[in-house]
């Protein structure tokens, strides 16, 4: 309290140098949705993933939830895409998990109506994009006709 | 089912019960091959129950969702009443969060209470076969 400014910052750069050295997030990691064993080992990183960001069990469970589906959505609605995941973190510590899928398929005509309950094209249950929605904190949609679908989803430990 | 792709779960067979489970690396074709050996069993074994334990499942998507609520339908068709046991706590938020309330599927806390439900009790009996009689 009585210390000089300086030394404050000092210390604080100290302590933020010494945690992000144990706890650098990890770069990001992009892997591919081609197949069903690639779904499975999505599913797997994204697991790591959430643990390595220090979720607890019931957002382990949603987040990897949330990326089943939009990986399962990307293999058969967009003929195959990519998963990449990102470790988003704010000054104030509060970290996160990025989730960024891509697909060149057709794209998502009516995005309202495929983000509606129950509105399914394919052999889930329609409840894919707005379940995944509402799993995770932060979420969009950048589709077309024609121009492929990209879903940005990220979850934040809470702070 | 000799010359089948094995779906890997044992169906076992306790009376005119079946007791089978299902695992964490469920994917699509493992899933069809379930149901479809599943059905098959119901039918050539008369299985008047199905205990199904999930307790192994990390996570429950729309997919691993529709099979269960396809399996059991198909069972009910088949005369056989399907429980689903074990569901973890965090799987069952995340599944009401998803929208996704499994209905149609009858539900226990563990297998425990599931085979309780088909009709089996938990008693200690002795060692002589008293039971013998009462298990077809």
């Amino acid at each position: 309290m009585a210390l000089p400014g300086e030394s404050i910052l000092a210390s604080r750069g100290t302590k933020v140098s010494a945690r992000a050295q144990s706890r650098r997030p990890p770069a990001p990691a992009t892997y591919p949705v081609r197949t069903e064993e690639d779904l499975l080992t999505v599913r797997h990183a994204v697991r790591a993933a959430t643990v390595e960001v220090g979720f607890g069990l019931v957002d382990q469970t949603r987040v990897v939830t949330a990326a089943s589906e939009l990986a399962r959505n990307a293999y058969v609605h967009g003929g195959g895409g990519t998963v990449t995941l990102e470790y988003p973190h704010e000054p104030s510590g509060r970290r996160g998990l990025r989730l960024i899928v891509k697909d060149d398929g057709p794209g998502i005509a009516d995005l309202d109506a495929a983000l509606t309950d129950g509105f399914t094209t394919g052999t889930g249950l329609g409840h894919g994009l707005g379940g995944a929605r509402r799993l995770m904190d932060e979420f969009t949609v950048r589709t077309g006709r024609g121009e492929g679908t990209v879903v940005v989803a990220t979850r934040w430990t809470v702070r | 089912m000799t010359g089948q792709p094995q779906p890997g779960v044992p169906i076992l067979r306790l009376g005119d019960v079946l007791v089978t489970g299902l695992l964490n690396e469920l994917d699509d074709r493992t899933a069809v091959a379930f149901t479809e050996e599943l059905t098959e069993r119901i039918s050539a074994e008369g299985a008047r129950g199905v205990l199904i334990d999930i307790s192994r499942l990390e996570i429950i998507d729309s997919f691993v969702a529709r099979t269960l609520m396809e399996l059991t339908t198909v069972a009910r068709l088949l005369g056989a009443r399907v429980i689903v046991a074990g569901m973890r706590p965090p799987v069952a938020i995340t599944l009401v969060e998803l929208g996704i309330e499994l209905v149609g599927v009858e539900t226990a806390l563990n297998p425990e209470q599931g085979l309780a439900a088909l009709g089996w009790r938990q008693a200690p009996q002795p060692p002589e076969g008293a039971r013998r009689g009462t298990a077809r």
